[in-house]
């Protein structure tokens, strides 16, 4: 196995030794770049070869002067990883996958970023993404479309497609996404990756650029669930620079990798398990839920009885918020500022007009309306006290068991252009993965199989602040799957 | 007119406060600036950036809040509020829109002598938006647009009235009552001239004795109090006029333009804005602990109403001088300072008053800046007190240290401006003067007391003023008595 197919924590190790320098482990990864990214394209902007070579360098430095000194280094210490390009880096272009902010380049790093780059992360490049985070497929960025390494024919899944495509091949050994709606899980399972949605709160959104800003939170994707729990060693925890941030300390969430399910219940909620689910998806879930059981996992059906409205819920108030968040690309202080404009009204309209895409133009429209008065209380209003009852669904479920499985996509990674002309039937790979956006809950997706080659997930949502139980689980089921060590072939391919 | 219509008058009042940093970062606020210096990501609204609540800000719309008998509301939380506009970085304002910080208050207001009570419908707290500067006469005629961000982000609370002013001068009482309790409760420095205080008034008119209100304009853009009563005067004026030629009022927001003196249609109300409030999802919702505002209750210092009311109880300062000085903080600093010093509290007050307000008036300046300090008052009257100069001689004196900032005793001295109290001396003089000025020394005689005044003056030009007033006055009369045998 090349370095750059290696997980986080392997790395982690043979850095840790000194058998492997993070030089050699960078050298690797832009080979498999040099390799992969004429055809996957998960970035929008790459490092630098030598940039990322000094950065490395640097990483080893540190790491060998902890090493001298005895103390610990951060798991993502000369670590390779990538970032989804809509969270701030400092001098590096940060596009949102958008023409409006094709020439944006941020003077200030996103927390995030900032906590990976101070552990020593080397960042590889910015990946690429449906627009502002709008889609299920990364075809609706503005710049090219991404390809899955499990089969180029098909999508990466959205809209954090570009990095789990890129830890899929082998371009980045970890990555960021945000999940506003299933963005980070439901990329994670079209490419086999591990996808985690923290509790919202958990994780700081400043210099995440916003989409739902009460909906929107940064999580991994990673290889597999171990380095899930580092990278959120990494990034989670209390950020003065988002109230909205709880201030209570993020635990050690290694510590929950090894304790087993004995004991957990694990909720199979009747509403997902219908008719309708795709009978491979569905054995492919029902067989790692059996897994569990045979771990120890108690099974029982829940239910979530408001469910069938959790989409239309979503599609009320992810837009309103939307219509807000966006309304200050504009054309007057950074990105796309449309040329010919004689004032500052038509300077806006046409700026926006060129600099949007189609979705988003989309779900501004639609937002704008459902916030407008007269509207507001058939539609944003009565869209919030949906998503009380679905929290209170949520919490009744949690007084029986201890999270919810379901599919984490209702279907395999589907053809790019399938549904590009047919918005709703794009909105429904959001089914099962909205309500933990809707009620804040954490949710992860691990890799359970493969139907006819191409990957499938699992999904578990868990309570408010219990990233560790669903840590815990994951980690259990990987183990007894065996899948972890897969990787796409695509990324052995020379120029395919 | 006037006993056909009524006016009826509501205020919303925009306050800068006077935080050291922004209300949702940590930028200065500072103003005079150069533009552009005193921001950040944040109140320059870039993409990712999330705000972060000053608490002082808060404190300040709470202490607020209570100085205007509010109900401060245990529960709150901010809004946005969508528009564009170049000047508002990121085409929201964050502003409160159901749950304001403070609710149904009022603040009393004296008018010709009567007191009435305003009701204050709510308080809230925003942020303030950048500011366009157009390069050309006016933003049609200018050939680009520039936009200063400091101001973006600096907290700003706006106080809403009920419609219960009756006259423009009614509304100026208001502002100048309501702009007293902001700067005694150190929330604002209220400059108009910099725009960190602001006001626009809702004006209709009704027949007296209507229950009904009539259709209301909103004027904006009104840059001074004066400004505001003559707006309204005109408008009222306006509205009746219309409506006594049989037209109608319409809903509109007009602009005062003070140069012309009157006030111009802006936009109709079919033209108002669809700001789409939502609850901002940035910030928590606010949980205001009822410990919090007790102890910031505790900690409000003395209002201006209380202060003017222990005035003329415990020093006896006349009702109306007793109002002047304790609105004005830079007054009540000044007079509390000068009794402190052991002055006479009706003399100081009659002094600031009167010759001290006039030389300010005369120079422009304020208390706060006077070159006479209340040491140099008080100096000045324990002078007039002990004799040794006379209360026009003191005027002479607090003239000179205005000018020249030097000691009251120090300024006697020199200009030798002692009174002349010596009996012999003042009764050579007197008699000099009734030798040289046989006319009203006869009119005097045969009765005219005007007279006197007249012979006292002639006795001070004689010493240049530094008679003793009172000892002239009883010379002059005995030897004049003297010669008649009166």
């Amino acid at each position: 196995m090349r370095l750059c197919d290696m997980t986080m924590h392997a790395l982690h190790d043979l850095l840790e030794n000194g058998e492997v320098s993070s030089e050699e482990i960078t050298r690797s990864v832009l080979e498999r770049i040099e390799e992969t990214e004429g055809m996957i394209q998960s970035f929008l902007n790459l490092a630098p070869e030598e940039e990322a070579l000094a950065r490395a360098r640097q990483a080893d430095r540190m790491i060998r002067d902890a090493r001298r000194q005895g103390s610990a280094i951060s798991p993502v210490a000369g670590i390779p990883i990538a970032i989804k390009d809509n969270m701030c880096t400092r001098g590096i272009p940060t596009t949102c996958g958008s023409a409006i902010l094709s020439e944006f380049v941020p003077p200030y790093d996103a927390t995030v970023v900032k906590r990976l780059v101070d552990g020593g992360a080397v960042m590889i490049g910015k990946t690429n993404m449906d627009e502002f985070a709008m889609g299920s497929s990364t075809e609706n960025s503005r710049f090219h479309p991404t390809r899955n390494p499990w089969d180029p024919s098909r999508v990466p899944g959205g809209s954090s497609g570009g990095s789990a495509a890129a830890v899929a091949a082998g371009e980045a050994v970890a990555a960021l996404g945000s999940d506003t709606g299933g963005s980070v899980r439901q990329p994670a399972s079209f490419c086999s990756v591990v996808g985690l949605k923290p509790t919202y709160g958990r994780v700081s959104r400043y210099g995440l650029v916003a989409f739902a800003s009460s909906l929107d939170q940064i999580g991994p994707l990673t290889r597999d669930v171990r380095d899930c729990a580092m990278v959120m060693n990494v990034i989670a925890g209390p950020d003065p620079m988002d109230s909205t941030c709880v201030s209570e300390p993020a635990p050690d969430y290694t510590g929950f990798l090894d304790r087993g399910v004995r004991g957990l219940r694990i909720g199979l909620p009747r509403e997902y398990f219908g008719p309708g689910m795709d009978p491979e998806v569905r054995s492919l879930v029902e067989g790692a839920v059996r897994a569990l059981e045979g771990l120890g996992a108690e099974v029982i059906d829940v239910t979530l009885p408001h469910s069938e409205y959790a989409l239309a819920t979503y599609y009320l108030v992810a837009p309103a918020e939307a219509s807000s968040n966006l309304a200050r690309y504009d054309g007057i202080r950074y990105g796309l500022r449309a040329r010919g404009s004689q004032d500052v009204v038509s300077l806006m309209k046409r700026t926006r007009s060129e600099g949007f895409g189609p979705e988003v133009k989309r779900r501004i429209m639609l937002g704008t309306y459902a916030l407008s008065s007269g509207y507001y209380d058939a539609y944003y209003l009565k869209a919030l006290k949906v998503r009380t009852l679905l929290r209170q669904d949520l919490a009744n479920a949690f007084e029986r068991c201890d999270c919810v499985v379901s599919p984490t996509s209702p279907t395999v990674p589907f053809k790019l252009g399938e549904r590009v002309e047919d918005p709703l039937a794009m909105y429904l790979s959001d089914i099962y993965t909205i309500t933990a956006n809707l009620t804040g809950a954490p949710a992860v997706s691990v890799p359970c199989g493969f139907s006819s080659g191409l990957p499938c997930g699992i999904h578990f949502v868990g309570r408010l602040f219990e990233e560790g139980t669903l840590i815990r689980i994951a980690h259990t089921l990987e183990g007894a799957l065996g899948i972890a060590d897969m990787r796409p072939s695509v990324a052995g391919r020379r120029d395919a | 007119m006037a006993s056909e219509y009524e006016t009826v008058v509501g205020i919303e009042v925009h306050a800068e406060l006077l935080t050291e940093s922004k209300v949702f970062c940590g930028c200065p606020t500072r103003f005079g600036a150069a533009p552009n210096t005193q921001t950040c990501p944040i109140c320059l609204g870039m993409p990712g950036v999330l705000p972060v609540l000053n608490k002082r800000a808060l404190e300040f719309t709470i202490r607020t809040a209570l100085a205007l008998n509010c109900q401060v509301a245990e529960f709150s939380k901010f809004d946005r509020k969508n528009y564009f506009y170049p000047d508002l970085p990121k085409n929201y304002q964050i502003s409160q829109y159901d749950l304001p910080i403070g609710r149904n208050g009022y603040l009393d207001i004296d008018v010709d002598g009567e007191q009435k009570r305003i009701r204050i419908r709510r308080v809230h707290l925003e942020e303030e938006t950048g500011k366009s500067l157009h390069a050309g006469e006016d933003i049609i005629a200018a050939t680009h647009s520039l936009v200063d961000f400091n101001r973006a982000g600096i907290p700003l609370m706006e106080i809403v009235s009920e419609a219960d002013m009756r006259s423009a001068d009614e509304a100026r009482a208001y502002l100048n009552k309501l702009r007293s309790v902001l700067l005694a409760i150190g929330v604002s420095d209220c400059k108009m001239e910099e725009g960190s205080m602001r006001c626009e008034a809702n004006v209709s008119v009704r027949p007296v004795g209507a229950s009904e209100f009539g259709t209301q304009t909103e004027l904006k853009n009104i840059a001074s109090f004066r400004a505001v009563h003559r707006a309204i005067e005109f408008e009222a004026a306006r509205q009746i006029a219309l409506l006594k030629s049989g037209e109608h009022v319409t809903r509109e927001t007009r602009h005062w333009d003070d140069e012309r003196g009157e006030t111009v249609r802006m936009r109709g109300k079919e033209e108002a804005h669809d700001y789409r409030y939502f609850p901002e999802p940035d910030l928590v919702p606010l949980e205001i602990g009822r410990e919090w505002v007790e102890s910031i209750r505790e900690s409000m210092p003395e209002l201006p109403d209380a202060r003017r009311g222990r005035y003329v109880r415990e020093l006896g300062i006349p009702e109306y001088d007793a109002g002047l000085i304790a609105d004005s903080p830079a007054m009540t600093r000044f007079f509390e300072e000068a009794v402190g010093l052991g002055g006479d509290a009706r003399e100081i007050a009659k002094w600031m008053l009167g010759e001290l307000s006039a030389a300010l008036n005369a120079s422009g300046g304020d208390f706060e800046s006077c070159p006479v300090r209340p040491s140099h008052l008080v100096e000045t009257l324990s002078l007039i007190k002990t004799g040794r100069i006379s209360g026009k001689i003191a005027k002479s004196v607090l003239e000179d240290i205005f000018g020249t900032g030097r000691s009251p005793e120090e300024i006697v001295r020199e200009r030798g401006l002692v009174q002349i109290s010596d009996e012999a001396q003042l009764v050579a003089v007197v008699d000099k003067v009734i030798a040289a000025n046989p006319g009203p020394v006869s009119d005097f005689r045969g009765g005219k007391e005007k007279a006197l005044t007249f012979l006292v003056g002639q006795v001070m030009k004689e010493t240049r003023g530094r008679a003793n007033p009172e000892a002239t006055n009883r010379i002059l009369r005995e030897r004049l008595a003297e010669g008649t045998g009166r």
